[in-house]
Formats: structure tokens, C-alpha cells, sequence
């Protein structure tokens, strides 16, 4: 998403939503873009007999700064596990307790007691994915589980790779690499994943986000992207494939919670235990391409989701994924920094 | 009693008072609108940044610190912040190529417009300002779709049979100049032929009559002439071209960053909102001076018509 496109949206929906906020049976939800199954949304509203009203957003930083300005008029937000504790932290959420609702039981385990929300107390699982790379096997036949195609790119993909600039991702797979643990501040980790990355830019025809358009058009036969969107390739491109990095990939889960500030309290909550039910779970991925963390929606969703291997992580490759953290403000000082020298 | 010359001051007077009262709204709008947030950026950027994004409301200098000068990762030496200038200078170049390319493209456009008919003048304009119908992120998508590797040149190309691999146009600095011109053409055209238009063509005829060559009646009598039209067409263009963001990021591939990137990158995954700040401020008070200096040496060179 066009960042200028989408605040201009963001901005016109904004108003709309806080002039509407005070009317009955309302829910303002504010979420990623193109990430929101409208007719998941009808379901609710009829079952509910509530109007949504849904805005965008196209980072978890933007997201951020709106709400904390207060008075957004939003009942819903989706933020990321690694922004998650920071909303937490700074009283933005109203503790709605989803660990006693009565969907909760269908939360797969793996996803009922997450780091970033302990017992769940504030947040609901919406998607979940991988970061990892994608490339076009007809183009390149060599092994696709590795970061290496990013940063040692072979022969045949030079000058046609694409890395999604997202600094956070980028820099921590660079670490990764050259043999670092995300967030680390050893600094001569650190030099090294730069001078990786500044060495590999060259072999690299862009970094922007449009990813999915640019792989099905053949502009790129190769790039870091998130799994969902590597399964649109494949189904538009069928000898594009998702690579998950043996030297470590990246596990992100967006989480929907409420905000204190929430003028709809009541229709929130019940949309947060109406999407832990595994039929609409599965109607969300649907949409969204990506697994849900409901247990039991898997027989609800497509088929051609239910044995994707960019939606089911394959047993050889589970154990090299980490979920990704919010690193201390001063160590994200240095990633902007190289991330800068990357770009100059 | 008053005397003629007395009344008529009053009366002087009295128009411009009529006139202050008459733009007075619209002044107090544009102090406001534009001051008011110019004012807060400033104040951003002497304070410290927040942990994750936004402002602590402590006094800090360290925002504009870090626009001249940063602190080396590795050994903690403080050296010229040689990142900010390399993308600096890229934005300025670009700036300046845009400015150049549209003044050569659009002189001779111009030129042509102002010499028609008055009837089909109109439909020329017409036809300029048709692209201005359309948002300037989908007239980028549109160069985009021309000139990507299965595009409509390259295809074409191929199809053709005369080359066998597409030509990589996207992601070029090409591409990047050609979506510029493309998309600030008419802001050039247009001011140039408001000034052409007014242009005593006699006067070229005269140049000629007294055996002046083309090129001599271009740079001794057209050029002088519609100067103003040159200057008001260069800042025009120069001006939004300096902060590009979504024709370079487009067309660009986005693997360099302009001037507008690395701002937006402090007020996203950056957070540091106070450099963010200052480097707005720094970029804004450059291309200030340059105008002013450039406007003022312009204007003192100026050629009365007749």
C-alpha cells in the first residue's frame, strides 16, 4: 500500500468514523489494509445487527501515533506481537479478558498464552505468518531455504531480487546471517550484517513493497515477502515458491484488540469472541491468506489453503523460526542508522 | 480647505486600507495554516524523541546534532553526516535534471501553443491539462505499466523481434527522469505560455528584418522576454520535484533514498521524530535561500516589453 494513497483513505474514513461514533449499535475498526473479509464483516453485522465501519493503516507505527493523539474515534485496532506490549505498556487498551470468552477455547495452544500478551488478557488471534523469501524455481534451481539468495544472491537471480523494506525484518536476517541473535547489540555482529548488506544491494533491482504484482509480472524472480502473500504468487505463478531460511526466519502475529477509549465497548468484545469461532477464523484467512491460530478452522478453509506449504510449515523447517521481538529503543537506533547507510 | 493633491492621497489611503481589510482573511488563513504547524515542526525538533516514536517534552539539541554530524556505529567518533549529504545532493540533482528537462521540453511546447490560432490555442491547453485530471500516484502507475519488463515497450520490442531479452527500464535513474518530466511537464508549459503569449511577436520580426540569426532572436528578444515565465515555470517544478517521493519510490524501486524517504523513515520504523523534524526544517530553509537568491537575481535583469 501506497503510504500517500492510504493516509489520504485513512483520513476521510477517520472523519467519517468519529462523526458516526456516538450512534447506536456502531464498531470502527482499524486495521491493515486489504487484510479485512467483507463478507465475514456482513455476518457480523447481521448476526449483531451493527454497522462497521472499517479504516486502514499501513504500518504498526502509524497505527501507533494515531491512537496515542487519543480521541481517534476507533473501537478496534490490529496491532503486531512486537508493538503489542508497547500499547499495552502506555494504557491504550482496555483489558477485555478474551482468555474468559467463550470462543476462547478454540484458540489453537500454541497461541493461548503468547509472550507478547500473557493469559491473553487484552488481545484475540487474527493472523499469524512467517517472513521468508520467494523465488521463481524456474528461473533458479538451486536451494530456496536460505537468506542467501538475499545476500549472496547466485548467478542466475542478480539484478532481479526485490527485499521489502521493511528496516526491522531486513536488518534482523542480515544478523541472522552472519550468525547474530535479533536485537543483539554486540557490535561487531552488528558491522558484519551491515557490510553483508551493503555488499548485496547491488545485486538487487529494487526494494519496495508491491511484491506480489511484481512476482506474478516476472519484474522480480525473486524476494523477501510474507508467506500469505507468497501464496498469492504461487496460485497466480505456479514455479514460484516460499523458502523458509534455514539460518532463521521470522514468525509475526497480528493481534485484534479494544481501545480504552472505545465508545462501542460492548460490540467490540463481541467481535473479538465472533472471530474466535473457527468457521469465521477460517473466513478470515480466506481473505487474508494467512493461518489464524483458531484450532479446528482448517476444515473451514479453502482448499487450496489446507495443505499450502506456505500456510503449514513443514516439519524439517519448524525449528528455525523465531518470533519476532521489539528491540530496545537504542538498538533500534543502530538498525535506522544502517539502515540508512544501506539506503544512502 | 484640502487641496487636490490632498484629497487624492486621502483616497489613496483609503484604497489601501480597503484592500488590507479585503485580504485580510485570506492572510490570516495562510499565516495560520501555514505558520501554525511550521511552528510545532520547529518545536519537535528541539525535543527529545520518545521511546517508540513520538516526543518526551525535554529540551534537547541532539535532533539537529544528528543532522549535520553522526556518531559512528562501531567506534563512537563523531564525523560529518556524510549519509544526509549523499542523499541531499541526490534529491537537488534530480531536482535540478527534472527542472532543466521540462524547461527544454516545454519551452518549444509553449512556443508552439502561443504561435497557433486563438481558437486552437485553447484546445492545446486543453489537451495540457488533461493529465492534471488524474491523481499523480495512478499517472505514475501508468509510466510504471509503459515501461516495466513485460510492458507495452518491451513487449512491443520483442514482438517485433528486435531484441530477444526486455530491456530493464524500471528501476532505472531513466525511469525516475522520465516519470518527473512526465508528471511536471505542465507546470512548466503553462506559466511559460502565459508569459509567450503576452510576447510582441513584431518584435521577432523586427530581429529578423534586422538580420538577427534564430539563435540570436531566441536569446536577444524571446528569451529575455519571457523570463519571468522561465522563473515562475523552474520553481514550479523545482519545488515539489526536491521533495519527490512517489515518482522516485515507484519508478525508483525505492533502493536509494530521496530526501523525503529518509523523513519519512524517522517518523516511521526510525522513530526519531525530532530529526525527522529538523531535517524538514534544514531541506526547507536550503531551497528557500537557493530561491531567493535565484528570484533575486533574475528579477534585476528584467526587459521591459516595448
Amino acid at each position: 500500500m501506497k503510504p500517500m494513497m492510504s493516509t489520504a483513505v485513512a483520513a476521510i474514513a477517520l472523519f467519517a468514523a468519529t462523526g458516526f461514533a456516538r450512534a447506536e449499535g456502531q464498531l470502527n475498526i482499524y486495521n491493515w489494509g486489504n487484510y479485512t473479509n467483507p463478507e465475514v464483516i456482513k455476518k457480523f453485522e447481521e448476526k449483531y445487527k451493527v454497522k462497521v465501519t472499517i479504516t486502514d493503516y499501513d504500518s504498526n507505527d502509524t497505527a501507533l501515533a494515531k491512537v496515542r493523539q487519543g480521541g481517534s474515534g476507533f473501537d478496534i485496532a490490529v496491532p503486531s506481537q512486537t508493538h503489542l506490549p508497547i500499547w499495552i505498556k502506555e494504557g491504550l487498551l482496555l483489558e477485555t479478558n478474551p482468555g474468559g470468552m467463550e470462543n476462547f477455547k478454540n484458540v489453537s495452544p500454541d497461541w493461548a498464552n503468547p509472550e507478547f500478551d500473557p493469559g491473553r488478557k487484552y488481545s484475540v488471534p487474527w493472523a499469524w505468518g512467517t517472513v521468508g523469501t520467494v523465488v521463481n524455481t524456474s528461473t533458479y534451481k538451486g536451494d530456496i531455504n536460505t537468506w542467501k539468495i538475499i545476500f549472496e544472491t547466485p548467478d542466475e537471480l542478480k539484478g532481479k531480487v526485490n527485499v521489502v523494506p521493511e528496516m526491522k525484518d531486513v536488518v534482523t536476517a542480515a544478523i541472522r546471517y552472519v550468525g547474530g541473535q535479533q536485537c543483539t547489540d554486540d557490535k561487531e555482529v552488528l558491522k558484519k550484517a551491515r557490510d553483508l548488506l551493503v555488499a548485496a544491494k547491488p545485486n538487487w533491482v529494487a526494494m519496495e513493497y508491491g511484491a506480489i504484482d511484481k512476482m506474478k509480472a516476472g519484474d522480480f524472480q525473486a524476494s523477501t515477502t510474507w508467506n500469505g502473500a507468497a501464496l498469492r504468487i504461487r496460485l497466480a505463478r505456479p514455479e514460484v515458491n516460499f523458502g523458509y531460511p534455514k539460518e532463521g526466519f521470522t514468525y509475526w502475529s497480528d493481534n485484534v484488540v479494544v481501545l480504552k477509549d472505545a465508545k462501542n465497548v460492548e460490540n467490540a468484545k463481541l467481535f473479538q469472541n465472533f472471530i474466535m469461532d473457527p468457521e469465521i477464523a477460517a473466513g478470515l484467512s480466506a481473505y487474508h491468506r494467512y493461518a489464524n491460530g483458531i484450532a479446528g478452522s482448517e476444515k473451514f478453509m479453502p482448499a487450496e489453503m489446507k495443505d499450502a506449504p506456505e500456510i503449514v510449515i513443514p516439519e524439517a523447517s519448524k525449528a528455525h523460526g523465531t518470533m519476532a521481538l521489539m528491540c530496545p529503543p537504542e538498538v533500534d537506533a543502530i538498525y535506522t542508522k544502517i539502515w540508512t547507510d544501506l539506503q544512502k | 480647505m484640502a487641496t487636490a493633491a490632498e484629497i487624492e492621497k486621502q483616497a489613496e489611503a483609503r484604497e489601501i486600507r480597503t484592500r488590507w481589510y479585503l485580504s485580510a482573511p485570506a492572510l490570516i488563513i495562510i499565516l495560520l495554516a501555514a505558520s501554525g504547524p511550521l511552528l510545532i515542526v520547529l518545536l519537535y525538533s528541539f525535543l527529545t524523541p520518545g521511546p517508540y516514536g513520538d516526543v518526551q517534552w525535554k529540551f534537547s539539541t541532539e535532533g539537529w546534532v544528528s543532522v549535520f554530524l553522526e556518531r559512528d556505529i562501531f567506534d563512537d567518533t563523531l564525523s560529518f553526516a556524510s549519509a544526509h549529504l549523499t542523499i541531499f545532493w541526490r534529491s537537488l540533482k534530480l531536482a535540478l535534471m527534472a527542472t532543466v528537462a521540462t524547461l527544454v521540453f516545454g519551452f518549444p511546447t509553449a512556443y508552439f501553443i502561443a504561435t497557433r490560432s486563438e481558437r486552437t490555442r485553447d484546445i492545446w491547453l486543453f489537451l495540457i491539462t488533461i493529465p492534471f485530471w488524474t491523481n499523480l500516484l495512478i499517472r505514475t502507475f501508468a509510466v510504471l505499466q509503459v515501461i516495466r519488463n513485460e510492458g507495452l515497450i518491451n513487449t512491443a520490442l520483442i514482438n517485433l523481434g528486435i531484441i530477444d531479452q526486455p530491456i530493464q527500464m524500471l528501476y532505472t535513474d531513466f525511469a525516475i527522469m522520465v516519470g518527473m518530466v512526465y508528471v511536471y511537464l505542465p507546470l512548466m508549459v503553462l506559466p511559460l505560455y502565459a508569459s509567450m503569449e503576452k510576447l510582441d511577436f513584431r518584435l521577432v520580426e523586427a530581429g529578423y528584418d534586422l538580420y538577427a540569426t534564430r539563435w540570436q532572436v531566441l536569446k536577444r528578444i524571446i528569451f529575455p522576454l519571457v523570463r519571468p515565465g522561465v522563473v515562475a515555470g523552474s520553481i514550479l517544478v523545482f519545488i515539489p520535484a526536491i521533495g519527490a517521493y512517489v515518482t522516485p519510490s515507484v519508478l525508483g524501486g525505492g533502493k536509494n533514498m530521496m530526501f523525503a524517504n529518509l523523513i519519512e523513515l524517522q517518523f516511521g520504523q526510525g522513530r526519531n521524530w525530532p530529526l525527522g523534524a529538523a531535517l524538514s526544517i534544514t531541506v526547507m530553509a536550503i531551497v528557500m535561500m537557493a530561491l531567493l537568491v535565484y528570484v533575486r537575481n533574475t528579477a534585476g535583469s528584467e526587459v521591459r516589453h516595448g
